[in-house]
């Protein structure tokens, strides 16, 4: 850390005059709307980017280590061809980059909740559930760019979608507002365990078979049968098959709207834990 | 200020808290009186922060009761957090923000617009000194700065109710001074202050009534003469030219003063309590009359002072153990 720099010019002193102008009772502003106080911590997680823009490490590089890793590794092996697999393996390995990420949401909880900074915000009068929304807004952004890296990394060594644009960008929509239900999961992980470590310990080990179980890599197919039927239920699949439809340009509108029902499960189940939580800290 | 006509800004009976098997509070009683700054004084672990956190809504009590402005903490949160602000005792603003985006953050959070919220920012910056510091991370602050920009969050809503946890620990005695001006001025303006400190020496010169709290209680309460008279005035310090006098000097002192004498491990210097009816003077009249007595002795006083009783005199006094934190912190 830099140095701590100490007070320049002159010593202050508190003065009656300018401090009584700021103590005047003047008109206090309506509280503000349960959007209005989100988008304010929303806004608190873009600052934080900007003063700590290392942190944006995690959606840059990481994602595109996954992407060039996993299709020059089974590239070969699995369909013949890099190019062929790509198209198989980009919507998957892009599901699994961003639903890997977004742990740091609970790891971000568990540090800053140790702060006195938190005591603040918990005693303000706002909509309780702003700070944590603020979190995931925050991260939707990092979830973004997460998605546009490995878009551009794809593109160039060769995916070529059938949905277009538009369906690329619907896919990436469905993404990012399926990780804003699933971030849910770690900000209640964030507020129960003791530790930044512990965090990341918990989210491994909900994360690795989640992603890798999957039909990410591999058609389901070639599994085991008590493997598939774990695959088949697996909320993670059907994220990627749908993704994948919407890129593909053959929209599967009941694996959408599955999605969308296990997102709305998460933020109601989740949400309502963080919560509980988050009251009772 | 309060809608509530002139009652008690704090009330709380029988408060409770426990963590695991450690009562941080235990049956707390506590009234504080509206436009006023109230002191809280105690140990570590005596249970001041865990009060504060209840007062303020972020920690739920184990049981009794507790009311800010009339409004309960458990039933009426939204009615105490809009009318209260908290300074805790660790900084209460984001380290790696600058000092305008911590303040434009909280306006914003109480409903400012964008550009009143910089407004109020901006204000709030150069009443407390900071102007220069606006756009600097708050981690390159200064410890003071750091507390002052702290409060000005604290007082960005003017608050009926300011809780200052332990505000000047840690500070330089400058930066001290600079916090006992704004709370005179804060008080000044009509905002209740809930002060908890460690010493003193700070609650006597800034509280109206003193509370004392040790392992969760009240112990002795009232303005900070009267708490001062229950304790005895303080302790004149002595030190000699000749070490060889001691005990002589430890003889006179003791009876003029009434009160035993504790030797210091230096040995030419000496302790004495001075009991003192409460009054001032009555302890300056004693203690001069004790040096007139060594001189008539023909003792050689060096250097003479009178301390005022610290807080392990004031705990000697008021229990039978001193204020040693027993490392049961919240």
């Amino acid at each position: 850390m830099s140095a701590t720099t100490t007070e320049t010019g002159t010593t202050y002193v508190p003065a009656a005059e300018t401090l009584g102008a700021v103590l005047a009772p003047g008109a206090r502003p309506q509280r503000p709307s349960a959007l209005s106080a989100s988008i304010t911590f929303g806004w608190r997680a873009m600052l934080k980017i900007k003063h700590v823009p290392e942190q944006l490490f995690d959606v840059t590089a990481f994602p595109i280590i996954m992407t060039l890793m996993f299709t020059y590794l089974f590239g070969g092996a699995l369909a013949g061809s890099t190019t062929e697999y790509l198209q198989y393996l980009l919507p998957g390995i892009m599901v699994t980059s961003i639903v890997m990420i977004t742990m740091y949401t609970g790891v971000a909880v568990n540090t800053d909740i140790e702060k006195g900074v938190f005591d603040r915000f918990r005693s303000l009068r706002i909509w309780r559930p702003a700070p944590m929304v603020g979190y995931i807004l925050g991260d939707m952004f990092r979830y973004a760019v997460a998605s546009l890296v490995i878009l551009v990394v794809g593109l160039i060594l060769g995916f070529r979608p059938g949905g277009g644009a538009v369906g690329v960008l619907a896919g990436v929509g469905l993404l990012i507002a399926f990780s804003f239900a699933f971030s849910w999961v770690w900000t209640m992980f964030g507020l129960l365990l003791r530790s930044e470590k512990s965090v990341m310990g918990v989210s491994m080990l909900v994360l690795f078979p989640l992603t890798f179980l999957s039909n990410v890599f591999v058609d389901p197919e070639t599994m085991p049968g008590w493997l598939q039927a774990f695959v088949e239920v697996n909320p993670i699949t059907h994220l990627v098959s749908a993704v994948r439809s919407l890129m593909g340009g053959t929209t599967d509108t009941g694996e959408v709207t599955l999605v969308l029902i296990s997102g709305a499960v998460l933020v109601v189940v989740f949400g309502t834990l963080t919560m509980r939580l988050y009251n009772r800290k | 200020m309060t809608e509530l006509g002139t009652g008690p800004a704090i009330e709380t009976s029988g408060l409770i808290k426990i963590f695991g098997k450690n009562r941080a509070l235990d049956g707390l009683d506590l009234t504080v009186p509206a436009g006023t700054v109230y002191g809280v004084l105690g140990p570590n672990g005596a249970g001041k922060t865990t009060a504060v956190r209840i007062l303020a809504t972020l920690l739920r009590p184990d049981g009794g009761e507790a009311r800010v402005f009339g409004h309960d903490v458990l039933r009426d949160p939204d009615a105490v957090r809009g009318r209260v602000s908290l300074t805790g005792q660790f900084a209460s603003v984001d380290e790696d923000m600058t000092g305008m985006e911590n303040l434009v953050l909280i306006a914003r959070l109480l409903g400012y617009r964008k550009p009143g919220a910089r407004d109020r920012a901006g204000q709030l910056l150069e009443a407390f000194g900071l102007t220069d510091a606006t756009d600097r991370q708050v981690k390159n602050y200064s410890g003071g700065m750091r507390r002052r920009l702290d409060i000005a969050a604290s007082i960005l809503s003017t608050p009926e109710l300011l809780f200052l946890d332990e505000p000047t620990t840690g500070l330089d005695p400058r930066s001290r001074n600079q916090v006992w001006d704004i709370i005179r001025i804060v008080v000044a303006h009509g905002t209740t202050v809930l002060l908890t400190t460690q010493y003193l020496d700070e609650a006597d010169r800034l509280a109206g009534r003193i509370a004392v709290i040790d392992h969760g209680k009240v112990i002795a309460e009232g303005t900070p003469g009267q708490l001062k008279a229950s304790v005895g005035a303080g302790s004149v310090h002595v030190r000699l030219r000749d070490a060889s006098q001691r005990p002589e000097a430890e003889r006179v002192l003791s009876k003029a003063l009434d009160a035993p004498v504790q030797l210091e491990a230096d040995p030419v210097a000496l302790t004495a309590r001075v009991a003192g009816e409460g009054i001032e003077h009555a302890a300056a009249e004693q203690a001069a009359r004790a040096l007139s007595e060594l001189a008539a002795a023909g003792i050689t006083v060096d250097d003479f002072s009178l301390g005022q009783p610290s807080l392990d005199e004031v705990f000697l006094a008021l229990t039978d153990h001193p204020a040693t934190s027993e490392e049961t912190a919240a």
